[in-house]
């Protein structure tokens, strides 16, 4: 057990985790940390690319106060976790499954993720339905985005730039750190990805998900990572997978479209609904839509779950 | 860089070997990059098949395969391995005589020897495509999945590239975009060359492209030299 960092700026109705620790993953060293009584029934919760398991420390505390033991982790080269050789969708499956298997061994437990984590753990329901009770998606169903009015060609150059871009940056990662800079300026950077969120609830996130260098505050998350990218897969594969979920499914969308989100339409994914599913679209209220309103998110997933004991 | 001691290249957190198998007889002739199949590695010496190559003939040796470093918990991807064979290039266009390279690759080689023509077309010359393990690679589409752990690897072929590696999605229209993007900066009218007598569907479609050979292997090392 680490303790906790104490250079964390306050913000209210944030809490840190009770409890910090390291798993091994298959050889990689991913950082779990938990909200709640050590002995209370588990609940999983996932956070998105480019986020970190404290970015739960308003979210969770909500979810243990009703009976829970929370449990989030740091993704594969995000956060506490190592920063690993290589990334994957598949890779980060694997090692979501070693906390599976760490809190609780063969039993289904209950699960919330948000953006890709909410994404990553509706392809393992559907692969892995065995290991749910419950799964709650916050704004992670991915769709198709379209990009209307643009020729082939033009499409092309535009995976032509994308894909030189990323083998350019690819062949710096060796070296590549991430910029450092104060609390504030970190701060103000994130806030182009996170309009909507608040300035001192950024300045928190500085403190939780980066570290103090000799040359100011960094970012943790492996600098080899980038925003966006190329490959095969496609969105709405995920979508495919919804309707044959054979759990109860609770799909929590906000309405507004950011940046960081899937750019989900609310009514194109309201018909893949699996049997016991439901969505909740949460008006005016961006992709964080647990950080935007986590009292009111956290009312819906908790009567949606159940009571913990 | 010779056959015995590889050149380490840094791609990321991985050291990839890169062999340089025989030196240019002609200096005049661009070098020729092998890339191998899935559980594969470089060759020790130059391949009778490539024997009338008269530039610098090279072997990379994929992250987890060969010479080169294995990676902790698997992650890997077909796009990773197009990352190494970019490692490759940066190396190898410093000895050509006009920046660019020819590439040919076999079975899982051969998908990363397109991605990299398209990706890169103004450096690579030729793309040619070859038979070898990992040719047909995973679906076309999404699938039922499943995810499974390993114990770590102590020697190449890791286990999770031969897996991971093996399954990885090949849509013909993903494919089909390096094709273009090949063809849109190349010099050449035809620079993608299938020599390969199996077809799995990804490679069907490239064949059937404009600005694409289906030759024999003699005459696409002719045309790329």
């Amino acid at each position: 057990m680490s303790t906790i960092a104490d250079r964390t700026v306050d913000f209210p109705g944030a809490e840190a985790p009770a409890r910090q620790y390291n798993i091994d993953a298959n050889g990689v060293q991913i950082a779990v940390h938990e909200w709640g009584d050590a002995g209370a029934p588990p609940l999983l919760a996932v956070h998105g690319g480019f986020d970190f398991a404290r970015t739960y420390d308003l979210f969770a505390p909500r979810l243990a106060a009703c009976g829970w033991r929370v449990v989030a982790w740091d993704q594969r080269g995000h956060g506490d976790s190592e920063h690993a050789e290589l990334y994957s969708w598949d890779a980060d499956m694997r090692d979501a499954l070693a906390v599976f298997d760490h809190v609780k061994p063969g039993a289904p437990l209950p699960v919330v993720g948000h953006s890709k984590g909410g994404a990553l753990m509706t392809q393992l329901a559907d692969a892995q339905p065995f290991r749910f009770t419950h799964l709650v998606n916050m704004d992670g169903i991915p769709y198709k985005r379209n990009i209307p009015d643009i020729a082939e060609h033009e499409r092309t150059k535009m995976m032509a730039s994308d894909i030189e871009s990323w083998l350019d940056h690819r062949r710096r990662t060796a070296d590549l750190q991430r910029k450092p800079g104060t609390i504030d300026e970190l701060a103000a950077r994130r806030a182009r990805m996170n309009p909507r969120l608040e300035i001192d609830w950024l300045r928190r996130l500085v403190t939780t998900g980066g570290f103090e260098s000799d040359e100011g505050w960094r970012w943790k998350i492996d600098s080899s990572m980038r925003f966006g990218g190329f490959g095969p897969w496609r969105p709405e594969w995920t979508l495919m997978r919804l309707p044959g979920l054979p759990i109860p499914f609770l799909g929590i969308l906000g309405s507004e479209m950011e940046e960081m989100g899937w750019g989900t339409p609310p009514k194109k994914v309201l018909p893949y609904m699996p049997m016991q599913g439901r969505c909740e679209v949460l008006d005016n209220v961006g992709h964080f839509v647990h950080i935007e309103q986590p009292q009111r998110v956290a009312d819906l997933v908790l009567d949606f779950l159940g009571d913990a004991q | 860089m010779t056959a015995s001691t590889p050149t380490m290249l840094r791609h990321n957190k991985i050291d990839l070997a890169l062999h340089c198998l025989r030196q240019a007889s002609d200096p005049s002739t661009r070098p020729l990059l092998l890339l191998h199949g899935l559980g594969d590695h470089t060759p020790a010496t130059v391949p009778g098949w490539a024997d009338s190559w008269t530039g610098v003939v090279a072997g990379l040796d994929f992250t987890g395969h060969g010479a080169s470093s294995i990676p902790s918990g698997g992650g890997y991807t077909a796009e990773l391995l197009l990352g190494d064979a970019d490692a490759a290039l940066a190396s190898l266009v410093e000895q050509s005589p006009d920046g660019k390279i020819s590439v040919l690759g076999r079975g899982l080689g051969a998908y990363i020897a397109l991605q990299l023509a398209g990706a890169r077309s103004a450096q690579v010359h030729g793309a040619i495509l070859l038979d070898g393990p990992g040719l047909a690679g995973g679906p076309t589409g999404p699938t039922s999945q499943s995810f499974f752990s390993l114990p770590p690897a102590t020697q190449t072929p890791d286990p999770y590239a031969l897996v991971e590696l093996g399954r990885d999605l090949r849509p013909p229209d993903y494919v089909r975009s390096f094709v273009h993007l090949a063809i849109a900066n190349s010099d050449l009218d035809e620079p993608i060359s299938v020599c390969s007598v199996f077809r799995p569907e990804w490679l069907a479609e490239v064949a059937s492209e404009h600005g694409v050979m289906e030759v024999s292997l003699a005459e696409a090392l002719a045309a790329y030299l």
